[in-house]
Parts: structure tokens; C-alpha cells; sequence
């Protein structure tokens, strides 16, 4: 990827650490990336003469009169049609086998949309997946992660919200990915016969934690160029964000910064923000969503990276093993999806917020009514009413293997509604109860 | 002759600038990268070494990079035309910029300079002027524009001469003034100030005596705030901060809206763009965005003009104070500007104080909460400016710095729960916690006493008193279960109850309930106050969660209607029907 004459060499390191190496250098630009012992990095600090890189692939190995070169340029990504289909490290290079890519050299982490330039958020992104189109509407241009538990299928369900999707371009930017995960989406993807419309930027377990910095500003340069020049709806797949915060911790930590809350660095808020902020409706049509995956330490959201990325997306979206239904569901309490009144009852049916809220408060009052069993106390007609509500609710629409149409979500509803309540008892607006609720 | 220097160091935005000569605190100096000039701060100086913090990326920037000092520090350019404005935290106009993508170095004039206002003037000559007294004024949107002698002129002037009434632009001198010394001076309808600097320009600055109506009934009735206030609204995220913020800017009593978007999502701002321009400003019937000037630095906008986005709005509105007229600052969120100042503390290896903030931030909020106020100008007119933020706790935990620096210098604090929220109790106001020193304050309560009715603040205190009572019952129930309690644990609970579903929760995307104004709030906490006064005899806690139920639902479809329209004199039968049912 190198692209400018090499400037001189250099060949003594004063300090190493083990994701930052320095030297004395001249005539060196902020961003710019070397090459270290044939190993990249790219410049993070400098003061005088002195030079201070971050070396992506750890300095194991490295001696202190190791080749140092300067590149002359940030990181770089070439873009062209020839991306669709192939899979990448997160230096842009590819790991397919197939060849380099021809296009025009892009620079990645570039400038930011204008925000008088953009457009409100109203076109319907469904999945078929009831907790999300139902409860949790998405919408093109949205930004939204999956808060998990590291041991549930949040890379299963990704990978079929992209897959169900109706966009035109589906960029993966995986992130400390196993290498099984990463055979899980290459295989899903190529079986589903979407080849020419994904590509993946992949930075696996296996390969060394700070490349994980690149990924998204790649898989995101990728996407704009889609999106602003083609006009394209992009959907963007980040996976893992929580191991990408945890080489940004890595990085600063060994730059000596001052830890701040859960040892994270204090800019964890921007850093997120400069990623997440990409996702956008253009004037000229295109889009880039962004579906990113968090994990928990045991649900726990308080934790700085959550907590941040919380005040960023425009919502979460919460998986939660049932055990009434045996299933993992979208937990309809928790999650949320900031943009579903921009298009709830407006591209969808026009029942469709009173019986998101309808189904919601019944099913708070099934876990009203769980509370008191476990308390010892006696339950009302109502309450067994509601509990054998949700468990069908649960089974029905909240469960992550549920694939259908909107219509026939709202119809399941009603469904649901008619066979343990009284039209009175749902508190919906008359006028639909006359129109929905169905007939003996 | 100004300063140069050129570039030394570079961590990120924080540069390290080698000086040649003089150069100030907080001055301004542009640094030279391959043509493009990027904008940046002094913020410390150390010998012949200046620390720079960059307001734009600094890719691509070298050591020796030629850097030129301004000789000024950030200042905010006004003048007729900053109404319904979008700017940038540096006041540049993002409607003028081109292409879909912020560019570096691009810096857009704040004001358009060809537009024509009808100007009329206001003093004569002869007159006698000191700084921020009205010389004449156009008329912008309804607002009347007071042209003023500039913040920065120092003593007395005499008017020399006034241009007549008629159509001119911003750049045209209006007035020539001369000082003590026989000096001419020109004046235009723009001025400059340094957005850190406090304007003063006012006679007297005394307590504040109004009460600034939201149409927002958990804050006007339980906390109101002041005209010329302070007060701050911390909440987790999804508790509804932004919903509560846009109501109180669609509604609020003031003739001057600056909302700055500091660090948050940019969806919200293009919401704001949206729907602002659509909506009708319920006090004067005009539109929303006529009053309104939007300061936007979203979160993956540069860090360090996220400072400065708060510091503009807040001249901004101390401009229009001068003016004689109310303001009203939203800035959302200062937990973003308060990291984008930990940011560079850090990189300027300070030693950090609590959460690895730096040490003085606690100074700093209280310092920019402090230009809020109401105020005496020289010519006995009044003007205010009313400030409300919003906090971000980390991890929704109360107890962080930012929280408890701006607990020290706002009066007025509403806490968003998160458990309130999450049982879609919006606004997720905490009736018991959230608080307003305005509610001890003898003016406001003479005031209350005069505009809502004699007694208002002690019939406050009594509601307050049956939320908390309420709570209370709520806790003896849910440990002992229904039938371990008496009778009157269950009525008292429910009482809150009814407070809370009939008056504290209001829904703020319905056309009527989302605004409530004082006289209707005043009718509605007599009538529930009226139910809460009274014995009930119920058979059983069945019986009684059954009639407060139906009670509730009666009231709030008074608040769904028109007031005292058909609709909501029925539901009003029904409710008394109801009451005597049961009641004594």
C-alpha cells in the first residue's frame, strides 16, 4: 500500500515499548505511517526531533537499529467496484487469494459530513426478526449495537439482519474475530449467494490486537465510497467494538495517558463517536448503517465502553436468553431503537405503535406477575392471563429465529392479544381494535 | 507587528509552537499545513514554547510547519441575522459551506453581508453613550435588533452623528461617536467579543423574581425554573434528556432560543433542522426557528471547539440580553465539553484530579453557569438569560465530577431515572430528588403568590410531601404484600400515584398534553389536590386499586383535551361522579 517514494532510512530506535517504538527523524507529518522492521505503523506523537510510532503488529522482535522508513502518507484504501465480494486485513490488502485491488487511493478516518448536509433518517430497514422490526424498528442511516454476552449467537443474528436486509452493499469490519467466527460469516455469506455485494475487512484473534484500529476507518472509507459516490445504501457490520476499545486502552496505556474511568483512555467518548458518527442519510440518496456489536461483562452497561457507546448509537438492542420460551429474544425492556418513530405507522401499518406498546405493557405485567409468584404471593385471573401471554409473546415475536414479514408480526400480535385479553384490557385505540382484533 | 513560531511537537490537537515574540493567553494563531490554514487556540505558554490546541485534524502536520498568531483571542461576530442561523462551535455558517463533507480549513462568515435591514435609528446627537446602549435597531424575524454601542468601547462617548431611517447592510457605519479625548469612532451593525469573556455592559444584575413557564408541568409546578436561572438535567442515556430538552425549547417563555448541540448525535441537530422550521412557537405564533440559533458540534466534530460551542451560544445571548430581551440557553451536553477539556489536560500531562478530569473543572462550570442572569440595563429595561444543560453521568451514576461540579453552580436540578424511565414514566423526572432554590427564594414565592394564587409554594410542598409519603407506602406494600398492610397504605399509594399518571407524566409527542400552561396546571393541582385531601372507604385494596385506576384514567383524558373544551368538562362529571361515589 505504499504508494510515495520512500523517504530516508533511518536505523536507530532511542525507546520501545510494546506497541511504540521512537527515533530521531526529520521532516515527518502527524498520521503518517512508516514502515518499522518491515512492519507498520503509523506516527502518533512528536516532540522535536523525536518521533514516537505505533507499530499495528506489536514489536516483538524488533532491535533497536531496526530499518526504520517513512511512507508519506496516513493509512490508505483503494476503491473501486473490484472491492464487492473479497476479503481483507486491516491494512486493505487481500486475504482471499485473489488480487490487489485497482481504484483510486482513498485516505481512511477522513473528514466529517456537514451536518446541515444531511437528511432526517426515514427509510425501513426490516430483518424479519420480530424483536427488532417489531419493538425496535431500524432505520437506514441509524447507528445501533447489540449489547451481549459474549457466550450468545450476536455473530448468527448479524449475520441474518444483514443478509435479510434489503440494501444494496454489506461491508463486515470484524474485529478480533475468532477464526471460526470468521469462517461462520464467509461460509453464510458465500451459502446465501450474496458474494457480490459484501466486503469484509477481517483483523482475526490470531493476528495482533492494535491492527484492530484500522478496521473500521477501512471498512468505513469502503462504505463511503458506496454510499457518497454510488449512491448506494450501505449496511456496515462492526464486530467486536469492545475488543476495539480494548486496543485503544492498549495503546494509550503504553503512551503513558492518564487512565480514565475502567482504565479506558479519556477520549474513548470521541474515538467511538468518530466511528459511529459515520452513518448517515445523504442528500443524494445514499446511506450508511451501522450494526455493531458490544459485549458485556455479564450484562453489566455501566462499564465505560457501553456506557459511551450508549450516549452515542441511536439505541441498543439487548439479547437475552429466556427461560420461559427456551429461547434468546430481544428484550423488548431494554433495547431500544431511537429512529422507530420516524418510520413506525408511517412506512408501516398504521396499528403499528399502539400494538408494539400494547404488547410491551402486557408483557411488563407478566414479569409484574412473575415478581409476585416468586415473592409467594397469589396471583390473579389477570396475572395467569399474563403469564401464558409471555410466554407465547416470547416464542412468537421476540425469539431471534422468528423470520416474517411486518404485517404478519402485527397480525400474530393481534393474534396473541385475542387469546388471553379483553379488547379493554390491551388499551388500544378503538378504531383499531375495530379494525384488527380478530374476529371468533 | 504580530507573532510567528513554528511547530515543535505534536500529540493529536495539542501542538507545541516555538515563539518569536509576545503572545497572550487564549490567543488565536493559524498554522500553516501544506496551503491550508488551520485555526488553533494558545493554552499554555512555557518560556519560548506555546501549547496550541488545533480546532481542526492535525493530519499531515509537521514539525517547522510556519505558524502566524492573530493578536485576538476566539471572538463571536455580532450583528443582525444570527437568528435562525446553524453554525459550527467557531460560528462558521454550515449552510454556506459547500460539498457534503466538513473541509479543513474552511471557515464561513457568520452573517451574511449583503442582506438589507431597515434600519431606524434610536439615539441622537449630542447624546451621551456608553458601551451596550442602543443607538438604533432593525427589525429581525419580530425581534426588534438593537444596534448598541460596541461591549468593547471603554467610558463615556457623545454621539457625532446618526445615519437616517432606511435600508442598509450590516457594513454600513451607521454612527461616528467621539470619545473623552475629541476621537472619532465608527460604528457599524457589527461587533466582535471574546466568547470567554463575560459581557457586562448592564447596570445591576439582582435576583431573580420570575418564573420561566415551560409548558413542562414536573418542572413548572414542582421545580420551576427562573427567568434568568440555571439549571441542569442529568440523566442515563435513554431516559429521555433529549425529548425533555427539545420540549422546554418548543415551548419555553423566552424570545431568544440558542440551543448548542455539544458533542451529542447529529441525527438530533437534523431533527431540530427538520421540524423546527415547521413549527409554531406557541407564545407569539411565529415560527420556532425565527427565534432560534443553533450552535452544532456534534461528536465527531473537532474536540476542541466543542469548548468553544458553549462559549459562543453563551454570548450570543448575552448579545440579545443587551437587547432587553429573555433568553434561553440549551446546551447539550456539558459532560462532552467537560471531556473535550480532560482530553487536553491529559495531553498536557497535568496531574488529573477526580476521573482523571482536570483539577479546576469544577471552576470552569460554575464560571459559565454564572453569565445566566437577569439584568437592569443602563437604561432600566430588563433582560435575561436562562441557562439549562445537560449532563451525561458515566455509567448514570450521580456521584462523578461532572454532576457534582455543576450540582455547585446550577439552582435548578431535574434527575432522570433511570427505573421512571424504563416503566415509560415520561418525563423521567424524579419528583423527590430533583429540587429548585428558586422555590425558597421570598421574591418567587411573592411572585407565585400574585400570578398563580396566594399559598401556591405550600400546596407544592404538600403534593411533594404525598409522592414521598406514597413511596413509602409503596415500599411497606411490596415488603409485607397486599394484605400485610392497613387500609391506608394502599390509599396513600395510590394518591401518589394519581399524582404521578395525572400531573407529573405528561406526554410530550401529544399536540395538547405537551404543553400545559400555568393557569390549566393551576386547575389541575387544585382538583387533585382536592381528591388527595379526602378519606375514602374502601371494602379492599381491590376495590380501591380499581377506583384510583379509573380515576387516573378520567384525568388524563382531561389532560388529552382541549382545556375546559366539551370533552374535558365530561371526563370532568365523570371524575366527580366518581369521587362522590366513594368519597366523604
Amino acid at each position: 500500500m505504499a504508494t510515495k517514494a520512500y523517504q530516508k532510512t533511518y536505523t536507530q530506535l532511542d525507546a520501545i515499548t510494546k506497541a511504540t517504538v521512537a527515533l530521531k527523524a526529520q521532516d515527518v507529518a502527524n498520521d503518517e505511517l512508516a514502515v518499522v522492521d518491515g512492519r507498520l505503523a503509523q506516527v502518533v506523537k512528536t516532540k522535536g526531533s523525536q518521533v514516537t510510532l505505533q507499530v499495528f503488529s506489536g514489536t516483538e522482535g524488533i532491535p533497536t537499529d531496526a530499518k526504520v522508513s517513512f511512507v508519506g502518507n496516513p493509512p490508505v484504501l483503494r476503491v473501486s467496484e473490484q472491492l464487492s465480494g473479497r476479503f481483507f486485513n486491516a491494512y486493505g490488502d487481500p486475504i482471499d487469494g485473489g488480487p490487489q485491488i485497482e481504484g483510486e487511493i482513498r485516505q481512511v478516518g477522513g473528514p466529517s459530513v456537514n451536518p446541515y448536509k444531511r437528511r432526517q433518517p426515514s427509510q425501513l430497514i426490516p430483518t424479519g426478526i420480530a424483536g427488532i422490526d417489531l419493538n425496535n424498528t431500524l432505520v437506514s442511516g441509524q447507528k445501533i449495537p447489540f449489547f451481549a454476552d459474549p457466550d450468545q449467537p450476536y455473530n448468527k443474528v448479524m449475520a441474518d439482519v444483514a443478509l435479510r436486509a434489503d440494501v444494496d452493499k454489506i461491508i463486515l469490519g470484524g474485529m478480533g474475530l475468532s477464526n471460526d467466527d470468521y469462517l461462520f460469516y464467509r461460509h453464510a455469506f458465500e451459502s446465501a449467494g450474496a458474494m457480490d455485494k459484501i466486503v469484509s475487512f477481517v483483523n482475526t484473534t490470531e493476528e495482533p490486537p492494535v491492527e484492530r484500529l484500522l478496521i473500521p476507518d477501512m471498512a468505513l472509507a469502503a462504505a463511503e465510497y458506496f454510499a457518497v459516490d454510488k449512491n448506494e445504501k450501505v449496511l456496515v457490520l462492526l464486530t467486536d467494538m469492545t475488543l476495539y476499545a480494548d486496543a485503544l486502552c492498549i495503546v494509550s496505556n503504553r503512551m503513558d495517558q492518564i487512565p480514565s474511568k475502567d482504565s479506558m483512555p479519556g477520549s474513548l467518548y470521541s474515538d467511538l463517536a468518530k466511528i459511529y458518527e459515520k452513518a448517515v442519510q445523504l442528500p443524494d440518496g445514499g446511506s450508511i448503517t451501522i450494526i455493531a456489536v458490544t459485549t458485556l461483562n455479564d450484562g453489566d452497561i455501566t462499564h465505560a465502553i457501553p456506557d459511551n457507546t450508549g450516549y452515542i448509537t441511536e439505541g441498543q438492542l439487548f439479547l437475552r436468553a429466556d427461560s420461559d420460551s427456551g429461547k434468546i429474544i430481544i428484550d423488548p425492556f431494554r433495547s431500544l431503537s431511537r429512529l422507530k418513530q420516524l418510520v413506525q405507522g408511517k412506512k408501516t401499518r398504521d396499528d403499528h405503535s399502539q400494538v408494539m406498546n400494547a404488547g410491551v405493557r402486557l408483557y411488563a405485567d407478566a414479569q409484574n406477575a412473575k415478581t409476585k409468584l416468586e415473592n409467594g404471593f397469589d396471583l390473579s385471573d389477570y396475572d395467569e392471563r399474563c403469564l401464558k401471554f409471555a410466554k407465547d409473546y416470547a416464542t412468537e415475536l421476540l425469539s431471534i429465529d422468528v423470520n416474517i414479514k411486518i404485517d404478519e408480526m402485527l397480525d400474530t400480535a393481534w393474534k396473541l392479544f385475542s387469546r388471553y385479553f379483553s379488547p379493554a384490557e390491551t388499551g388500544i385505540k378503538q378504531v383499531f381494535v375495530d379494525k384488527y382484533w380478530p374476529k371468533a | 507587528m504580530k507573532s510567528t513560531g513554528k511547530v515543535t511537537g505534536i500529540v493529536s490537537n495539542l501542538v507545541t509552537v516555538q515563539i518569536d515574540g509576545p503572545v497572550a493567553e487564549n490567543e488565536l494563531c493559524f498554522i500553516d499545513v501544506e496551503g491550508t490554514k488551520l485555526l488553533a487556540e494558545v493554552i499554555k505558554v512555557n518560556g519560548r514554547n506555546a501549547s496550541v490546541q488545533v480546532f481542526e485534524s492535525t493530519r499531515g502536520l509537521k514539525n517547522g510547519d510556519h505558524v502566524e498568531f492573530e493578536g485576538r483571542m476566539l471572538e463571536a461576530t455580532l450583528g443582525p441575522g444570527l437568528l435562525s442561523s446553524v453554525y459550527d462551535g467557531l460560528q462558521n455558517d454550515l449552510t454556506t459551506m459547500e460539498g457534503v463533507f466538513l473541509k479543513r480549513g474552511d471557515y464561513t462568515d457568520p452573517l451574511n453581508h449583503e442582506k438589507l435591514w431597515d434600519f431606524t435609528p434610536i439615539a441622537k446627537p449630542g447624546d451621551k453613550v456608553v458601551a451596550s446602549d442602543w443607538l438604533g435597531e432593525v427589525k429581525e424575524a419580530w425581534i426588534m435588533h438593537k444596534i448598541m454601542v460596541p461591549f468593547s468601547f471603554k467610558g463615556e462617548y457623545t454621539v457625532k452623528s446618526i445615519i437616517a431611517a432606511g435600508s442598509y447592510n450590516i457594513d454600513t457605519e451607521i454612527a461616528v461617536l467621539t470619545n473623552a479625548d475629541g476621537e472619532e469612532v465608527k460604528v457599524t451593525m457589527v461587533q466582535h467579543w471574546p466568547v470567554k469573556v463575560a459581557v457586562k455592559g448592564y447596570k445591576e444584575k439582582p435576583r431573580p423574581t420570575k418564573i420561566m413557564e415551560t409548558g413542562v408541568r414536573v418542572i413548572d409546578t414542582f421545580n420551576p425554573i427562573a427567568e434568568g436561572g440555571t439549571g441542569f438535567i442529568p440523566g442515563p442515556f435513554g431516559c429521555g434528556k433529549t425529548v425533555l430538552q427539545h420540549a422546554i425549547a418548543k415551548q419555553g417563555e423566552a424570545d431568544i432560543i440558542v440551543m448548542a448541540a455539544c458533542g451529542e448525535r447529529a441525527n438530533e441537530v437534523v431533527e431540530i433542522f427538520t421540524e423546527f422550521p415547521e413549527l409554531i412557537d406557541p407564545h407569539t405564533g411565529h415560527y420556532l426557528m425565527d427565534r432560534t440559533t443553533i450552535i452544532c458540534n456534534t461528536s465527531n466534530m473537532p474536540v476542541a471547539a466543542r469548548e468553544a460551542s458553549v462559549y459562543t451560544a453563551m454570548t450570543i445571548c448575552e448579545y440579545y440580553r443587551a437587547m432587553g430581551l429573555r433568553c434561553l440557553l440549551l446546551a447539550d451536553s456539558t459532560s462532552r465539553w467537560a471531556q473535550a477539556l480532560r482530553e487536553m489536560s491529559n495531553r498536557m500531562e497535568e496531574l488529573p484530579g477526580a476521573d482523571a478530569f482536570p483539577v479546576d473543572l469544577s471552576s470552569i462550570i460554575s464560571n459559565f453557569y454564572s453569565r445566566a442572569g437577569m439584568v437592569y440595563l443602563n437604561n432600566g429595561k430588563t433582560g435575561a438569560v436562562t441557562v439549562i444543560g445537560t449532563v451525561s453521568p458515566a455509567g448514570g451514576n450521580l456521584k462523578e465530577p461532572v454532576t457534582e461540579s455543576t450540582k455547585k453552580a446550577a439552582r435548578c436540578f431535574y434527575a432522570l431515572e433511570q427505573s421512571r424511565a424504563d416503566q415509560k414514566r415520561y418525563p423521567a423526572v424524579n419528583p423527590i430528588d430533583s429540587y429548585s432554590k428558586y422555590l425558597e427564594y421570598p421574591e418567587i414565592q411573592e411572585y407565585l403568590d400574585n400570578v398563580v394564587e396566594k399559598g401556591w409554594v405550600a400546596k407544592v410542598s404538600a403534593l411533594k410531601n404525598m409522592v414521598r409519603r406514597g413511596r413509602e407506602a409503596q415500599d411497606q406494600i411490596n415488603i409485607l404484600g397486599d394484605d400485610g398492610v392497613p387500609m391506608g397504605y394502599h390509599e396513600t399509594f395510590w394518591k401518589s400515584e394519581l399524582i404521578d399518571f395525572a400531573f407529573l407524566q405528561q406526554d410530550a409527542f401529544d399536540s395538547i398534553d405537551c404543553i400545559t400552561p400555568l393557569e390549566r396546571q393551576k386547575y389541575m393541582i387544585n382538583l387533585i389536590l382536592d381528591i388527595c385531601n379526602r378519606k375514602f372507604d374502601f371494602e379492599d385494596y381491590e376495590q380501591c386499586r380499581g377506583f384510583f385506576k379509573d380515576l387516573i384514567n378520567s384525568l388524563r383524558q382531561m389532560n388529552y383535551s382541549t382545556f375546559k373544551g366539551e370533552s374535558f368538562m365530561n371526563y370532568l362529571a365523570q371524575t366527580e361522579k366518581m369521587i362522590q361515589e366513594y368519597g366523604n
